[in-house]
């Protein structure tokens, strides 16, 4: 165990707020605004933390327990996903298919816990989210077998670590496929544009916020905490491939993971300045797009 | 083998027993469960021994029928099979000395039970049977008890239609599987199973006739159109048994003619692969536009067959290609896929029946916020619900875990022949996890999650003990085979390497591939309950003190919310159902809300099997107008009648002589 061993877990549950407050700065600048500090989902989730939630008479345990078991599940996840060089400190092969599927498990108590509310408001919310997760599903299943057969290896942290440079060279366009695959899980799976709108809820058109709608107090902050988390998750995984820069001493392959990660959340500040969120019939689309991007990537790579 | 003929001879003893008692429900009740608890306790003995290693047990005795032998054999196929029938058989049989009773005011029990005894024991000779005879003997006598039993309420219209279905469709699969041992009887001399062989010529021929006869019993599209109608009309404990084992059934005996047919080419493999799709994606949506809950489960029925058939696709493209990586772990896969979906599908249908049972209703936009009358089912539901999604930390998520690492292992081997069905698997099993995902968020959340859509559950209760126990313990069966995934997997290798024929080495080698990360599954899972307890304990540490309040659910300033406001069990599958609508042909009839104070609108939906109305419908249509023109032949003078049989023998010596 060296001093880097548990990086891959501190990081994301250290720094994935602030993940957050990278976009939503991207955004204000782009608008013309100065924008929240850069810490303010810090900010909000202590808030949170040290506030009475209310519950609705409706509700029952499965309502309490969906935002536990929903972070649990993520924070399972983060011990499988490596970061940088580092690999994380569960790996074995497979892994993979149990990352996809904690992330299951957190959603489905998540919609669980919105439909014990009994409002069509989160029902609507729960609808959309099991239809369009159900069709990003096998695009990141898909995109990361393509890995797996690039790199000859089943677990998550042997396939990153061995993904160099030179594979951009020798299998470019199958890369390029897989990262606008999982570009688009990334955006769609965060509940960001043009999937989703992260800054309204109690709009008709909205998919995760309103699912949220009925949590306060503590329960929330676990599910804004979880948010940040599955965003670092899914982001990782995308920079792994299109940054797989690694063979250095730890700090500096850490600091241009992190720069990966930076570069990311502008990227994604800038998608949503600049694109408006897509008709909810256009949605399906573009997911089984991406699901097509990655099998292709996958036929791309078995040549 | 005396415990098993002990067994089944105590099943028939005990179904003859309540139809002799017929008179009392509670007396047949009492025979006929308990019987059946007993035979079924007695019969796991020899099958838990044999599994164990013990040696293979056999009984052949000379029968006088031709080609016949009344030839028993247990070995480890043979006794993991009756592990599950047994083992769910005695749970269902104590669920339904509760469930029935209601019944028995109007109708006879005993017949009943005799049938579900009965089926309990043509089961059990069904996975022992060592000739091609007596297997299609007992595989006969468990579609008529299965039809008896399926019919149970025919006052019913609806159930005697089903009943009509089924019975045709097994019949018509039973015909081909007639064609396939008089095949193999004629390439090999023999019925007996030890002596089967087959020239490779014909070994095709023989493998689509199996697919055919045996994947109608198992429910393969399109093959399965019986289903969604049967075990919504069977009693809850009978669909349980139907669902869960009845149809493995068709599996055991696809697996057990794979080891007779010879090595495989790499079609065959495809061709599983191709059904395994078609049956998992086509059962999941189908049951995602059902508003019926049995029904619903009907149609996972179908689509969790299509994952073990992935599971046998991989397992024979393994075989073709000589790799005993995928071999292995696509038939560990979709064995344990075996057990677990008789564990969770048995739990749902008897949670369904609980449902069903205390408010007299299975329509799902009728129920709902049953939670908190009925916390031991609804919590029960969850579990399965859990499972069948294939989520950890449950039982669904190891074989699935399996099948997908068996996948992998295909995508990362070198050659394209693999990598290609490995693509479809991949993608088409992370599609029906989604869409399994979204049917049981749909099923639990409608069902027991919200307030109550009408006054059906006004009433309803928990079920008594003997009802409730069995769903408790099928649902601890999912726990623990999760938690103790890597031995579970472990003790399946005397299973697999039966069905393979690889050497032992070589199967526990590949195994070992998968026991080594189930291993740290079970420690994520460990992780998983670790946080949950630190969360849960940081949260009621920081509400301590606070004032936690009661309200109502936000409206947004809503003045009047009512429960009939609420998302339905259609509404909230509708996205899917409209995505897919091409495939799924809803029918939907619309009142529209006329005026400016419009009184009335309705929506109906109704989803009928696309391959009844496209396929079925058209082609029996036709055999029904062709037999017509032949109509004049029967007039109902009988005179004419045994003209007509003087004339047949008369035509039948000429040809003899001839």
């Amino acid at each position: 165990m060296t001093s880097d061993a548990l990086l891959p877990v501190l990081l994301p549950l250290g720094l994935s707020p602030l993940l957050l407050g990278v976009v939503n700065r991207t955004k204000a600048i782009v608008a013309g605004r100065a924008g929240q500090p850069l810490l303010q989902p810090y900010f909000d989730l202590a808030k949170l933390l040290r506030k009475a939630p209310v519950y609705s008479r409706t509700t029952t345990w499965v309502f309490r327990a969906g935002p536990i078991v929903g972070l649990a599940a993520l924070v399972l996840a983060t011990t499988l996903v490596p970061f940088g060089a580092g690999p994380a400190p569960m790996a074995f092969s497979g892994d993979l298919i149990l990352f996809a599927y904690l992330l299951g498990l957190l959603r489905l108590f998540t919609v669980l816990a919105a439909l014990d509310t009994g409002s069509s408001f989160e029902g609507m919310g729960a609808s959309r989210e099991v239809t369009f997760s159900a069709l990003a599903e096998p695009a990141l299943l898909l995109a990361l077998a393509a890995l797996a057969h690039r790199t000859g290896s089943l677990s998550l942290s042997s396939m990153y670590a061995s993904l160099d440079a030179s594979a951009w060279v020798h299998v470019g366009p199958a890369l390029a496929m897989l990262t606008g695959g999982l570009l688009i899980v990334f955006l769609a799976e965060n509940a960001r544009i043009p999937i989703d709108d992260p800054t309204t809820h109690l709009e008709l058109t909205m998919i995760h916020e309103v699912m949220v709608l009925d949590h306060s107090g503590p329960d929330l902050a676990f599910i804004l905490y979880g948010a940040a988390l599955k965003l670092w998750l899914l982001g990782a995984l995308l920079v792994g491939v299109v940054v797989p820069l690694h063979g250095g001493p730890w700090w500096i392959d850490t600091a241009a993971a992190l720069s990966g990660m930076l570069g990311l959340a502008i990227v994604t500040g800038l998608i949503e300045s600049s694109m408006a969120r897509w008709r909810l019939v256009r949605v399906p689309q573009l997911l089984i797009g991406a699901g097509v991007l990655s099998a292709l990537a996958f036929v791309l790579v078995l040549q | 083998m005396t415990l098993l003929l002990v067994a089944l001879g105590l099943l028939l003893a005990s179904g003859g027993g309540a139809l002799v008692s017929a008179k009392s429900p509670r007396g047949s009740t009492a025979v006929g469960a308990a019987g059946a608890v007993v035979a079924c306790t007695v019969g796991l003995i020899p099958a838990v021994r044999v599994l164990l290693g013990a040696p293979v047990l056999a009984l052949r005795v000379a029968w006088e029928v031709p080609s016949g032998a009344f030839f028993l054999e247990v070995d480890a196929l043979s006794a993991f099979f009756l592990i599950l029938i047994f083992g769910l058989s005695a749970l269902t049989a104590v669920y339904g000395s509760e469930y029935l009773l209601p019944y028995g005011d109007k109708k006879s029990l005993g017949p009943n039970w005799f049938f579900f005894n009965v089926l309990v024991a043509s089961m059990a000779l069904v996975v022992t049977a060592r000739n091609g005879v007596l297997f299609l003997m007992a595989w006969e006598v468990m579609a008529l008890a299965s039809f008896f039993l399926v019919t149970f309420e025919d006052e019913h219209e609806s159930v005697r239609a089903a009943g009509r279905t089924y019975l045709v469709a097994t019949h018509l699969g039973t015909a081909f599987l007639l064609a396939f041992f008089l095949l193999l009887q004629r390439a090999s001399g023999s019925l007996d199973f030890d002596r089967l062989a087959t020239a490779p010529a014909e070994a095709s021929l023989l493998f689509l006739l199996a697919v055919v006869g045996f994947g109608t019993k198992a429910g393969f599209v399109p093959f399965h159109v019986w289903l969604p109608e049967a075990h919504p009309a069977a009693p809850s404990h009978v669909s349980a048994v139907m669902s869960g084992v009845m149809i493995k059934t068709g599996i055991y005996g696809l697996v057990r003619m794979l080891t007779v047919l010879g090595p495989p080419p790499a079609w065959w493999g495809w061709l599983l692969c191709g059904i395994g799709l078609t049956s998992g994606i086509f059962g999941v949506l189908f049951a995602l536009a059902q508003h019926d809950l049995k029904r619903l489960l009907a149609y996972h029925s179908v689509e969790n067959i299509g994952i073990m058939a992935l599971g046998l696709g991989v397992g024979v493209v393994g075989l073709s290609a000589g790799n005993p990586t995928l071999t292995v772990l696509g038939f560990a896969g979709a064995l344990l896929h075996v057990v677990n979906h008789a564990i969770f599908k048995g739990l749902l249908f008897l949670c369904a029946g609980a449902v069903a049972h205390a408010t007299g209703t299975r329509e799902i936009d009728h129920l709902g916020g049953l939670l908190k009358r009925m916390p031991w089912t609804g919590a029960a539901f969850l579990t399965g619900s859990v499972a069948i999604c294939g989520l950890p930390p449950l039982n669904g998520f190891v074989s699935e875990f399996l099948i997908y690492l068996g996948a992998l292992h295909g995508a990362i081997s070198p050659g394209r022949i693999t990598a290609i069905p490995v693509l479809g698997v991949l993608g088409g099993l992370a599609l029906i996890g989604g869409l399994a995902a979204a049917c049981f968020t749909k099923a639990f959340g409608i069902v027991f999650l919200g307030e109550a859509r009408s006054d059906h559950t006004a009433h309803a209760h928990e079920p008594g003990l003997a009802m409730r126990l069995p769903m408790l313990a099928l649902a601890a069966g999912c726990v623990l085979i999760g938690c103790f995934a890597p031995w579970v997997v472990g003790a399946l290798a005397p299973v697999v390497e039966r069905v393979t024929g690889l050497p032992a080495e070589s199967v526990r080698a590949n195994l070992a591939l998968a026991t080594g990360p189930l291993l740290f599954v079970v420690l994520a899972t460990l992780g998983l309950l670790v946080v949950t307890a630190l969360l849960i304990g940081s949260r009621r540490w920081l509400l301590a003190g606070r004032c936690v309040e009661e309200g109502l659910t936000w409206d947004c300033g809503y003045a009047q919310p009512s429960a009939r406001m609420q998302y339905t069990a259609s509404s909230f599958a509708q996205p899917l159902t409209d995505l897919f609508g091409s495939l799924l042909q809803i029918r939907r009839r619309v009142v529209p809300p006329a005026g400016l104070f419009p009184t009335e609108a309705s929506l109906v939906t109704d989803t009928p099997d696309v391959c009844v109305e496209y396929l079925y419908q058209p082609v029996f249509d036709g055999i029904g107008r062709g037999l017509s023109a032949l109509r004049w032949l029967q007039h109902g003078q009988v005179n004419l009648y045994v003209l007509y049989i003087a004339i047949t023998l008369l035509v039948l010596l000429v040809w003899q002589i001839g």
